[in-house]
């Protein structure tokens, strides 16, 4: 009993204020942050990727977005390729779960074939790139775990430093350390570490800007393995909200119209 | 679906008169030129069987392909293909692939023109794929297709997606011509074309599907009603008293049924039909399963197995090569930064042992050029095989694709 007026107080006061165990604290931190990008509804946005391998060559990649907010599930996603020039008009779409396997296709354009695929594919690369799959899915809370760490200042940032652990199968992580910025609640750097608990990658976020005076969303991303020397860069365009989307714009119809 | 680049700039000032004039309909007017040019070499490792066939082939092809979108409900798209044929004047061709316009609302959407529409869930053959015609002196594996002259009506609701289409004219199989390979023996004749329907290709054809998802299953029933677009052929002698295969095409109806599961890596598969109005009607089914082991050891590569079973009721009667054939695969993904593959497939006959291997491989050259390779090698085919016509046939093909 002592326990439930003690977590129901530290879900009426300021999460942070409560004496808590650094699990606690942790969660806390993270249900805050989710309630904080809550309530978008809809967004559409474009993006630029550019691979860098050690030789410092660059390959280039272009998509455009669209995302739906489901309320008490996972987003869904659909994703059109622009370049390289051999996929443009593939697309991907993406019903996220928070309990069960997400649920995708995939839209070969030159046979016009859906293809329902898997989604068990965790941890390999996003389009040859740093990224991997669950590195660009939508996070939903239940996904990890979270211990607090401490407080800390990134380029004058505040932000909490939460360790969180993957929940879901198939994970390339162990662990990884989020540094959350205590006024936006959105990530500044993830420090992701591999099976074998070492440093594989680190991400970074930049230029954030605010849109309907609630929601932040990065212009740029910067992932850096430390492993083998290669980055991406997520260059972040023409964010729209209010794009008054619904389940049909997320359809196997739309898919195989989706330009 | 605004989500499309607006590629014209205007003020915000502009910006926000104009989408309080339009209100709701956000500017999306968009249209765009792209397209591919191919350079394709053949080199096949025997003699031909018959004199007039080559050992190596050079040929080009070209699809331009413009899109237009008025706004979010509303598109067009005009796709043309055009090949030329060192050797064959049957495989050079030219072709609308697409000339479509298609308008979506909430409930619907209608498709009217020319274009192509693909059912199913099988790697190994495509069944219940009975939309469009196979432009067959394309690829041997008939995937490539002709484009389809449709009105195609889409209801789209709680009841899954439910399109009804009417086909009011009928694409003829294309065939390598006298000098074409890899090709029958002997060849097909598409000059003499028969049909069963009086009206030839101005027979008008029906077709339904039904489909839905519905967690981890994909579920389509589909229904056809017109002509075959697997033509009999028939052996008989032509003007100059040679003999040929002539396309006989039948009217039939077919019933088809496609599942998918998909459970973690694996993805179970299931295709089966029911074709009557021909002698004797029939049934065919495809089955298996395609298993992914993903990013192995940490490399980012995938490995995919395939398995697939192919069965007609038929027997030794199909004209078709798969009767009770499997299919063996292998996908190999390396997920590098030039998209690197690799698909390995053999099918072996289980009645005659015949079997027959395919490998395909693709890497981005550069940002806007690919590379595709593939072989092809008949082994051990049997004199009732279907595919004893083929056993000189084995070749390597190189395409050099160059993106606009």
């Amino acid at each position: 009993m002592k326990k439930f007026i003690l977590l129901t107080a530290c879900l009426i006061l300021p999460a942070l204020t409560c004496a808590q165990t650094a699990e606690e604290k942790g969660l806390f931190i993270a249900i805050e942050a989710d309630k904080h990008d809550t309530g978008w509804k809809d967004q559409s946005s474009n993006l630029r990727m550019t691979l860098h391998n050690r030789q410092g060559q660059e390959s280039f990649r272009e998509m455009h977005n669209q995302a739906l907010e489901v309320e008490g599930d996972g987003d869904k996603t659909l994703i059109v390729f622009d370049l390289p020039q051999d996929v443009k008009g593939t697309a991907f779409l993406s019903f996220t779960h928070a309990t069960r396997p997400d649920d995708q296709w995939l839209f070969l354009p030159a046979l016009k074939r859906v293809k329902r695929i898997s989604s068990s594919n965790k941890s390999g690369p996003f389009m040859g790139s740093e990224f991997a799959y669950e590195d660009i899915s939508s996070q939903e809370i239940d996904k990890y775990t979270y211990k607090y760490l401490k407080d800390d200042t990134i380029d004058g940032n505040d932000t909490f430093v939460i360790e969180r652990f993957p929940q879901y199968e198939n994970s390339g992580y162990t662990r990884q350390i989020v540094w959350l910025d205590k006024i936006k609640y959105q990530p500044l750097k993830i420090d992701f570490y591999d099976r074998k608990n070492s440093l594989l990658k680190t991400l970074s976020y930049h230029d954030y800007k605010q849109y309907l005076d609630k929601f932040w969303r990065p212009g740029k991303m910067q992932m850096t393995n430390n492993q083998n020397g290669k980055s991406t860069t997520l260059i972040w365009k023409d964010y729209k909200f209010n794009n008054n989307f619904n389940d049909r714009d997320f359809d196997n119809n739309s898919l195989q119209r989706a330009r | 679906m605004n989500f499309i680049k607006q590629k014209f700039s205007h003020s915000l000032s502009a910006c926000l008169y104009l989408q309080a004039l339009t209100f709701i309909i956000p500017l999306t007017a968009h249209a765009e030129l792209s397209g591919y040019l191919v350079t394709e070499l053949r080199y096949f490792s025997s003699g031909p069987l018959d004199s007039r066939q080559q050992e190596n082939n050079v040929s080009f092809a070209l699809e331009p392909e413009y899109f237009y979108q008025s706004d979010n409900t509303q598109s067009l798209t005009f796709k043309l293909f055009a090949r030329y044929d060192q050797h064959d004047n049957e495989r050079s061709h030219a072709d609308i692939r697409e000339l479509m316009w298609i308008k979506a609302a909430d409930q619907w959407e209608l498709r009217a023109g020319i274009g192509k529409v693909f059912w199913g869930v099988a790697e190994s053959q495509h069944l219940v794929d009975i939309i469009n015609q196979s432009d067959a002196v394309e690829n041997m594996d008939l995937e490539e297709k002709l484009g389809q002259p449709m009105i195609d009506l889409s209801l789209i609701g709680q009841y899954g997606t439910f399109d009804i289409f009417v086909l009011p004219y009928f694409r003829e199989r294309t065939f390598a011509g006298s000098k074409g390979r890899p090709r029958a023996i002997p060849y097909v004749d598409t000059d003499h074309v028969f049909y069963q329907s009086d009206k030839q290709n101005r027979h008008i054809d029906y077709a339904a599907r039904w489909y839905k998802s519905i967690n981890e299953w994909d579920l389509g029933l589909s229904y056809f009603n017109g002509t075959s677009r697997d033509p009999r052929l028939v052996a008989a002698n032509n003007n100059s008293g040679e003999t040929v295969l002539q396309p006989h095409y039948d009217l039939i109806t077919q019933t088809g049924l496609d599942i998918q599961g998909t459970f973690d890596a694996w993805l179970w598969k299931l295709e089966v039909i029911h074709r009557s109005g021909v002698t004797p009607a029939y049934t065919a089914m495809t089955g298996g399963f395609e298993y992914s082991f993903y990013d192995i050891r940490h490399t980012g590569a995938d490995l995919g197995v395939l398995l697939e079973y192919m069965y007609d009721n038929r027997a030794l009667n199909s004209p078709g090569p798969f009767q009770n054939d499997i299919l063996l695969g292998l996908r190999y993904t390396l997920n590098d930064t030039q998209s690197t593959e690799f698909l390995l497939g053999q099918i072996i006959d289980r009645h005659t042992h015949a079997s027959s291997f395919n490998l395909e491989a693709s890497r981005r050259m550069a940002s806007n050029i690919k590379l595709n390779l593939e072989a092809h090698y008949f082994t051990r085919p049997d004199t009732s095989d279907p595919a004893y016509v083929y056993r000189d046939d084995d070749y390597i093909q190189a395409e050099l694709v160059y993106y606009f």
